[in-house]
């Protein structure tokens, strides 16, 4: 699968949208028949992953997931992993019947992302900020090698208060890699409060500015504009891209949003088809 | 020092040096083999390899999370990755990224710890890794390598690019006395028997193994015969010499340049008391920090002697 040059069209957003709807029940339903999962950490990154990966953003094949020539997509906040898993399973990596086992003893499905039990899963993460250094190096592997592949790393904005990804930030302007892209999932709230009660999410833009790297600001539940600032990062050549994508956690379901008492938290069965009726 | 004096060995380089020599060599032989290096590379000699093939080292800075981390994505790219800085801040700083990024996907990184010890000397406490076999040793799949002298070392530093998955090489600073050939074979997982003997064993691993010679030479004077086994790699363990150590001699004494808990000790005393138990000693760093001070004093102050080994080996050999 490979990019093209020109912007959404109308047919192709209303095709996307529709995706994303069903990524977003995907999501909802796989976490609660687990009992567990963090559903509105996956939900606010919707349309960031269906935009990469169904919007010719990401070049792909799942028939070889090691292909050396790939984008690498890498999900450094690893506990958004049911997103990750539908999302490849859509993309054809695993039958999608795999989905109902998610966190299952047995299961490659795991809590956070195992590396070496599903293909498509470029990183092992679950430990926050350690995947924009793990994309860096995936990024100089590819200017060691001459190809041109670019890395792709999704952090969350609860996660960019580890110190690791400030030194990635740092070593990565500094080796001006044009290949490598941060996505903020700035979705404003961690596991027991605001972002805001903990940093300053104001100045995103100027700290990640000041490090060295491209910045652009996106509705990230837009898919049209997600698109566009996903397709400018991979084309911008004077060094690292990031996008701060300005999203709901928990987004498309009214109880769920923007209550961060849902994180790390299933919806109950009992609830689940409230859920999905917002969804449908 | 006047390690391996008695046992008349030669003082010849440091490990890091030998390593650094080896690691320029090797990037002839493995045009696939990458270095990181966490701004010491003067220290751990990696500065070799990077005059020799600027493109493929990266000096990542001070930064030792992302120093493994970028190591981490260049093995996932299929690249042979060596992570260098000082032991204490490579394993200490980041084992959380050791630990995710390196050992449970089971990357084909090289962690290279340099400084190891308290043969450092004038830096002190801060700059030692005492803590750094331990730490290595308890993520699952890590191979452990600890050579003794600089011919050891170059070959142990071929091995480990062999070698299929994650290891760690400690490595220490100052000049170690010549126990080997140049032309000594490393085999990861194998002991090296330096010395037979039936009453005692000693087993010792890095600049430990010249003051086990040294014992050795001692116990023989006392008419006591000490075998002497150098255990370069502490996991994988070399368990048939460890069980044959326990059955066919009347102890093991075991001596490292590390505290107690954790090291060579430990997993040897684990050996043992589960497959042939036997009394045990161990000379270490017993469960203290160091100081600052010359490195001959701090090995004397602190317990890292050859006298202190024979004392053991007596004191073990009277209580059977």
């Amino acid at each position: 699968m490979t990019g093209r040059e020109r912007g959404l069209a109308p047919a192709e957003r209303e095709r996307l949208e529709a995706l994303a709807r069903e990524l977003r029940r995907e999501v909802l339903i796989m976490t609660s028949e687990a009992g567990s999962g963090h559903p509105t950490s996956s939900m606010s990154a919707v349309e960031i992953m269906v935009a990469l990966y169904f919007g010719g953003v990401l070049r792909y094949d799942p028939a070889r997931p090691t292909w050396p020539d790939r984008d690498r997509f890498i999900l450094s906040k690893g506990h958004a992993a049911p997103i990750l898993y539908a999302v490849l399973a859509e993309a054809g990596y695993f039958p999608k019947d795999l989905l109902r086992t998610l966190r299952r003893i047995g299961s490659p499905l795991e809590g956070h992302p195992n590396m070496r039990r599903l293909p498509g899963v470029e990183a092992s993460t679950g430990s926050l900020g350690q995947g924009l250094s793990i994309g860096l190096g995936h990024a100089l592997a590819a200017r060691l090698d001459g190809r041109d592949y670019h890395v792709f790393v999704l952090l969350g904005d609860g996660e960019i208060e580890e110190g690791q990804v400030w030194e990635a930030a740092m070593a990565a302007a500094h080796w001006r890699v044009h290949n490598l892209v941060a996505i903020v999932d700035h979705n404003g709230y961690q596991q027991t409060s605001p972002v805001s009660a903990v940093t300053d999410p104001r100045t995103y833009v100027e700290k990640w500015r000041a490090f060295g790297w491209h910045v652009s600001e996106v509705d990230g539940h837009d898919l049209v504009a997600v698109h566009a600032a996903l397709r400018f990062a991979k084309a911008y050549r004077d060094g690292p891209a990031c996008i701060i994508a300005h999203t709901v956690k928990g987004k498309g379901v009214s109880f769920l949003e923007r209550d961060f008492t849902w994180h790390g938290r299933a919806v109950p069965r009992d609830r689940l088809q409230l859920a999905l009726e917002e969804l449908s | 020092m006047n390690l391996g004096t008695r046992a008349g060995l030669r003082m010849g380089k440091a490990t890091r040096d030998a390593f650094g020599e080896a690691l320029r060599e090797l990037g002839q032989v493995y045009p696939d083999l990458v270095v990181v290096d966490g701004d010491v590379s003067n220290s751990t000699r990696t500065e070799y390899f990077a005059h020799a093939f600027p493109d493929r080292f990266f000096n990542v800075g001070i930064a030792e999370s992302n120093l493994v981390g970028v190591a981490s994505g260049l093995a996932a790219s299929g690249k042979r990755v060596v992570a260098a800085s000082f032991a204490c801040f490579l394993l200490c700083n980041a084992f959380d990224q050791i630990r995710m990024s390196v050992a449970f996907p089971r990357l084909n990184v090289k962690l290279v710890g340099s400084h190891a010890g308290i043969s450092i000397g004038e830096d002190g406490p801060s700059q030692m890794g005492i803590e750094d076999v331990a730490l290595a040793l308890a993520l699952p799949g890590v191979a452990v390598l600890v050579p003794a002298d600089e011919h050891a070392t170059r070959a142990a530093t071929r091995a480990m690019l062999e070698w299929e998955g994650p290891t760690y090489l400690r490595l220490g600073r100052p000049p170690v006395p010549v126990i080997y050939d140049p032309d000594v074979e490393f085999l990861i997982g194998r002991a090296f028997r330096l010395r037979d003997g039936n009453d005692v064993t000693l087993v010792a691993n890095g600049l430990m193994v010249a003051a086990a010679l040294d014992a050795a030479e001692e116990l023989a004077a006392r008419g006591i015969s000490a075998r002497v086994l150098d255990m370069a790699t502490v996991r994988p363990l070399d368990v048939e010499a460890v069980v044959a150590a326990a059955r066919e001699t009347r102890g093991i004494v075991v001596a490292e340049e590390h505290l107690h808990f954790g090291g060579l000790g430990s997993v040897v005393a684990m050996t043992v008391a589960e497959q042939h138990p036997c009394p045990m000693a161990h000379v270490d760093l017993d469960d203290t920090y160091a100081e600052s001070g010359a490195p001959e004093d701090l090995l004397e102050k602190y317990g890292l002697t050859s006298q202190r080994i024979v004392a053991s080996a007596l004191a073990l050999l009277e209580r059977v």
